[in-house]
């Protein structure tokens, strides 16, 4: 089965665009004031569902789909934002956000939310996740790739560094982590987060996690028998 | 032949069986699974991370997202105690399943000392909701064991041990089996997995029924109810003391009864040695069981006159 990217003109779902993401935000916060662009992520997930990844609402089973891994769980608006414009949330669901009888809180569960493809919320899990449906997508002969956010300060999670050694070695061509580098580690990385995925032998690309066209060319680029890390820097939070 | 040789050998029948099994390892093992997954074709599906038992839990999460089936091995401290949390959310929270296989159980490895030794794992695993654990006695039951959590599907931990019954009790997998009745019926012990020798040993003399379980989650409730007459119950289990009371209790909470825990009291022990010096420090050798079902018959003597 054919998938396509999600582009406004290749969807046949009623699908909202990147403009409409405030009032998405703004609908779960019900707040008026709240700087949406402060959302670390919601460029690079945009980009992604926008332009990168091949998944359709209509067909969320898909076994040749892309998979993103939302790892680091944390501050979920954005993603949520994105889900309910590229049509996997309806938009109601986004009254009432994190209330008792809401499927959409600050940590998503994959078992609520259409679409969301892992639970997350506790640092430092989602690579090796991702790592193992890369493993079990290339057993299966699928042509599906997976994307696995996380932040800068979850790299402090020792588990992330056991994988990031784990899938350069295992040259899992079909996985592919981004960093939102928002400065927000405790103690820092020191010569930059792309050093330490480097020195294993991923692909490694530092970009403006603000710049669509950028992190498009960034998440495309062909990286054989490596994985790709791509460094999205969006400014300190300090 | 120990349940571990058993275990290397039917695990690769497994991967040759079904082609969604994959096995996941962290070092551990991998040396003694791959030749013979080599030779039989299914080496592709025998994953090793290396030491790295985060990573080895969680790649078991993602495989199961995409509909394979996880078998996990290692030693019970690295696979269940270390990566407990990846357990508990990078498989049950993502609302997928595996089988965890663990060897060294709470003191086959009497000469490593404490990091090697896991009394606590069957209460630890016990926390999480919907796994079945098994604590085979003999290496036929680990072999049916790990078949039947394999094919039956849902999150199993099954926990090997060198020390082994001289024959399997037969039976359906999770049934509680008599195998003694005392005369008065007036004291049951229930003796799990590997006790059951010694337990039938220290009971020789003794007016007690023994009953036989290799699962403890969730323990067969109705026909423990049913074969428990008495006032009294040991739960003897070869790991931390108390661990299976509650299901116990919850099993007889019908009448009025008194439960006796009778396990591993001092997890950390400070000392090497044998097994043999273990259990005997443990009082879960033969004199010291009987020692212990002596005390509880005494008491019990003594409340009814």
């Amino acid at each position: 089965m054919a998938l396509t990217t999600h582009t406004a003109s290749n969807h046949a779902t009623d699908q909202l665009g990147y403009t409409a993401l405030p009032a998405l935000l703004r609908r779960m916060r019900g707040d008026e004031k709240h700087d949406w662009a402060s959302e670390s992520t919601i460029d690079v997930i945009w980009t992604l569902y926008d332009r990168v990844l091949r998944v359709d609402p209509l067909d969320p089973e898909n076994p040749d789909r892309d998979r993103f891994y939302l790892s680091k769980g944390h501050g979920p608006m954005a993603y949520y934002a994105v889900l309910t414009a590229k049509g996997f949330i309806d938009p109601a669901m986004l009254d009432g956000f994190a209330g008792p009888d809401s499927i959409l809180g600050h940590h998503p569960d994959r078992r609520l939310i259409p679409g969301v493809e892992i639970s997350s919320g506790s640092l430092g899990q989602g690579l090796a996740l991702g790592i193992g449906a890369t493993t079990a997508l290339a057993l299966s002969r699928s042509s599906g790739r997976v994307f696995v956010l996380m932040g800068d300060g979850e790299l402090d999670e020792g588990s992330n560094h056991e994988a990031i050694a784990y899938a350069a070695r295992a040259e899992l061509d079909a996985l592919n982590v981004v960093v939102v580098d928002n400065d927000s580690a405790t103690h820092g990385w020191p010569g930059g987060i792309a050093r330490r995925f480097d020195v294993e032998g991923w692909s490694v690309e530092t970009v403006d996690g603000r710049d669509h066209l950028a992190m498009e060319a960034a998440f495309t680029a062909r990286h054989p028998g490596r994985p790709r890390a791509v460094i999205a820097e969006v400014g300190g939070v300090r | 032949m120990t349940m571990r040789d058993r275990f290397d050998e039917v695990v690769v029948d497994l991967l040759d069986e079904d082609p969604s099994a994959v096995l996941v390892l962290a070092a551990i093992a991998a040396g003694r699974v791959l030749p013979a997954a080599r030779r039989r074709g299914v080496a592709d599906r025998v994953v090793d991370v290396g030491i790295r038992e985060q990573t080895q839990v969680g790649v078991a999460g993602g495989l199961a997202l995409e509909g394979f089936r996880p078998i996990l091995m290692s030693y019970a401290p690295f696979v269940v105690e270390r990566p407990f949390e990846q357990i508990k959310i990078s498989l049950s929270h993502q609302g997928v399943d595996a089988i965890i296989v663990s060897v060294g159980a709470s003191w086959d490895a009497s000469t490593a000392g404490r990091t090697h030794q896991a009394p606590e794992d069957v209460a630890v695993m016990s926390t999480l909701p919907g796994w079945s654990i098994h604590v085979p006695g003999h290496e036929d039951e680990a072999e049916a064991a790990l078949r039947s959590a394999y094919f039956d599907g849902g999150s199993h931990y099954i926990r090997l041990a060198n020390d082994t019954n001289q024959a399997p009790v037969s039976g359906m997998p999770g049934r509680i089996r008599t195998i003694r009745r005392g005369p008065s019926e007036a004291m049951t012990v229930l003796a799990i997995g590997p006790m059951l020798d010694d337990v039938v040993a220290a009971t020789d003399e003794l007016d007690t029924t023994v009953l036989y379980t290799n699962v403890v989650r969730p323990i067969d409730g109705r026909t423990l109810a049913a074969a428990t007459l008495g006032t009294d119950i040991v739960v003897v289990e070869p790991y931390l003391s108390g661990t299976s009371v509650p299901a116990v209790a919850s099993a007889l909470s019908d009448r009025p009864m008194r439960i006796h825990a009778v396990g591993v009291d001092d997890p950390d022990v400070a000392m090497y040695g044998t097994a043999a010096d273990h259990r005997r420090h443990h009082r879960l050798d033969v004199p010291g069981l009987r020692e212990r079902f002596l005390a509880v018959e005494r008491r019990r003597t003594a409340l009814s006159a």
